[in-house]
């Protein structure tokens, strides 16, 4: 028996029955445990590299309702080196204006402002089950191509066994249980990962006791196509704070603080939506319920996300309040991280210690998201009296004065986290802007033809700027290409050479497959550039 | 160089200036009293800005 938890929204991987169920259990080099937006963009960067990976997931396909809606330019970048970027950006809903209120006042306006010369633009609103359906079409691409990827749904993981070379897994289909073997395991299951529960590791941090009833309404409004944040809402009934946002399909997300001592089964109920939605919009509105949801959150994190051959990805690792868009943003960069370095490991071409760093990077991204949460929520929703009469002396300095605005915290919008000083990173010898110092991620950049990030690909990368790098194909094996730039001649708009020269006349940069940053140099040897590559393939010991 | 803060006598007409901050007060109810209040600590910490030096204010107002 597998449990229905939830409905679907695209059924894209229907239950078969595995022809191998009564023998064996077949060994896999990397099966991945929860088919959502982390494990399918994990399966499709490796997969596209040629390691053999095997999804399963315990439902035939994706999940309704808009859940995560605001999709960050990093995450867009790494889909569009995936190849979904395109169909996404087309979908989604761009937007750079928010607006904040504070009762019937408001506070302040700002716009996002986007730097030129990018090809993503700085955030998209787009459905969940969108940006899902999107990756796992690319995936059946990929399959097409020959990409060694497998899809099984309804197959739902009900426990597991460690061994030296492998993980036992225990599953459950419509026709009864079976097992796989699994060289590496990626848990990509969740915040109530059974992946965790099975191994009995700790997730600890702080709950937040609250309550939001997210409302997505189906309506035609001639409202603009901006963020409108609401402190103590003037409307009835509407909590603490409310939240407007437009997404595709004339789609109307709403959300409202409700607070913790509530009767969930009541605050659901249609009628008792509806008189909360009419009071925000106005008597006479026209709409439709198309999904209602209430949600509660934490902020907290595994320890580590690597346990031997078991890799944690996304909320099954660490999760955040909503405010940000720091959840699925930040496990689609898990994905970016570990799938580079377990398709090194998988194909014997670096020591398994690199997925330490796996842990080690991304234990450092999660704990600068759980931080903004954190302080985003405690401004959203105070927990002391003192603590809500400066949040709303903040709020009404913040309609007069300039000062008070960036104290205003509805959310620090999701950015991808800079490895400053950590162990894959190489040497800085370059006098360089401090944007594209070692750890940081490459920002894009407008080329004659195309986009920068483009032309880097998922390969190691050699950028070479207005000098000739050292001729190197490859380090003990790895692939290494090199991109030689003539900023005269490549750069028309001058980004290039602002965003990693500066003032600089020349540098050589070492870009890993996930587009961060290894080392930069003026002028870099064979040698130096050898021992970089070694450091960041967890070789340099 | 860091500045220190600044914890000796430094208001020009000291009474005066008590005057005018209690003068402000006046009126207001306690909840009224303490959303000035802290109004009034943001807008003189935007002023003084330096994180350090407010680091060291807090501490002394402990």
């Amino acid at each position: 028996m597998v449990d229905v938890r939830y409905d679907i929204a695209f059924k894209m991987y229907p239950y078969r029955k595995v022809p191998a169920m009564g023998a064996a259990p077949v060994r896999h080099p990397v099966v991945i445990v929860g088919g959502g937006p982390v494990g399918m963009a994990a399966a499709l960067d490796l997969g596209r590299k040629g390691t053999p990976v095997l999804v399963l997931d315990d439902h035939e396909g994706i999940g309704r309702g808009s859940r995560a809606i605001c999709f960050a330019k990093r995450t867009l970048e790494i889909c569009d080196r995936l190849g979904a970027g395109k169909v996404m950006l087309d979908k989604g809903v761009v937007w750079n204006v928010g607006k904040v209120f504070h009762g019937d006042e408001r506070v302040f306006e700002f716009n996002l402002q986007p730097e030129d010369g990018h090809k993503a633009p700085a955030f998209i609103n787009l459905q969940q089950p969108y940006f899902e359906k999107f990756l796992v079409n690319e995936i059946r691409a990929a399959q097409a191509d020959g990409a060694p990827i497998e899809i099984r749904g309804q197959n739902a993981l009900v426990g597991l066994t460690r061994h030296d070379d492998h993980v036992l897994l225990d599953l459950d289909t419509p026709d009864g249980p079976y097992q796989v073997e699994a060289e590496w395991l990626i848990a990509c299951d969740g915040a109530r990962s059974t992946t965790r529960e099975g191994l009995g590791l700790s997730f600890d941090g702080r709950v937040f006791e609250d309550n939001f009833l997210i409302a997505d309404v189906k309506m035609k409004a001639d409202f603009p196509t901006e963020r409108w944040f609401w402190f103590e809402p003037p409307f009835k009934d509407s909590g603490a704070s409310a939240l407007l946002h437009k997404q595709p399909d004339d789609i109307w997300r709403i959300d409202f603080q409700l607070g913790w001592d509530i009767d969930r089964a009541t605050e659901l109920q249609p009628d008792k939506i509806r008189a909360r939605i009419d009071a925000m919009l106005g008597e006479g509105a026209e709409y439709e319920l198309d999904w209602t949801s209430i949600y509660t959150f934490q902020c907290r994190r595994m320890e580590k996300f690597r346990h031997g051959r078991v890799l944690f990805a996304g909320d099954s690792a660490h999760q955040v309040s909503p405010f940000g868009a720091r959840g699925a943003n930040s496990g689609v960069q898990d994905a970016d991280n570990l799938a580079w370095k377990l398709d090194l490991v998988v194909k014997g071409l670096a020591p398994d210690s690199l997925l330490d760093t796996y842990s080690e990077e991304r234990v450092r991204a999660a704990d600068e998201n759980i931080l903004n949460s954190v302080r985003a929520t405690d401004f959203l929703t105070p927990k002391t009296e003192i603590s809500k009469t400066f949040r709303n002396a903040v709020l009404k300095l913040a309609q007069q004065h300039a000062f008070a605005r960036p104290l205003v915290n509805s959310g620090r919008l999701s950015t991808p986290c800079v490895y400053d000083g950590l162990s894959l990173n190489g040497p800085d010898e370059l006098d360089g802007p401090a944007r594209s110092r070692v750890g940081a991620t490459c920002a894009d950049a407008p080329m004659a033809e195309g986009f920068l990030l483009n032309r880097l690909g998922g390969d190691f990368t050699l950028l070479a700027l207005n000098t000739t790098p050292p001729d190197m194909a490859d380090t003990d094996g790895i692939a290494l290409r090199t991109i030689t730039l003539e900023t005269s001649r490549d750069d028309p708009t001058g980004a290039i050479a602002a965003r990693y020269l500066g003032d600089q006349p020349q540098g050589i940069y070492l870009i890993r497959p996930d587009q961060h940053i290894v080392a930069r140099w003026a002028t870099a040897s064979t040698a130096e550039i050898e021992t970089a590559m070694r450091n960041a393939t967890g070789r340099g010991i | 160089m860091t500045e220190e803060l600044n914890l000796t006598p430094n208001i020009p007409d000291p009474d005066g200036f008590y005057d005018e901050l209690l003068a402000a007060h006046a009126g207001l109810s306690k909840p009224e009293s303490d959303a000035f209040n802290a109004r009034l600590i943001l807008v003189l910490a935007n002023h003084v800005g330096d994180r350090a030096i407010l680091q060291q204010a807090l501490k002394a107002a402990g």
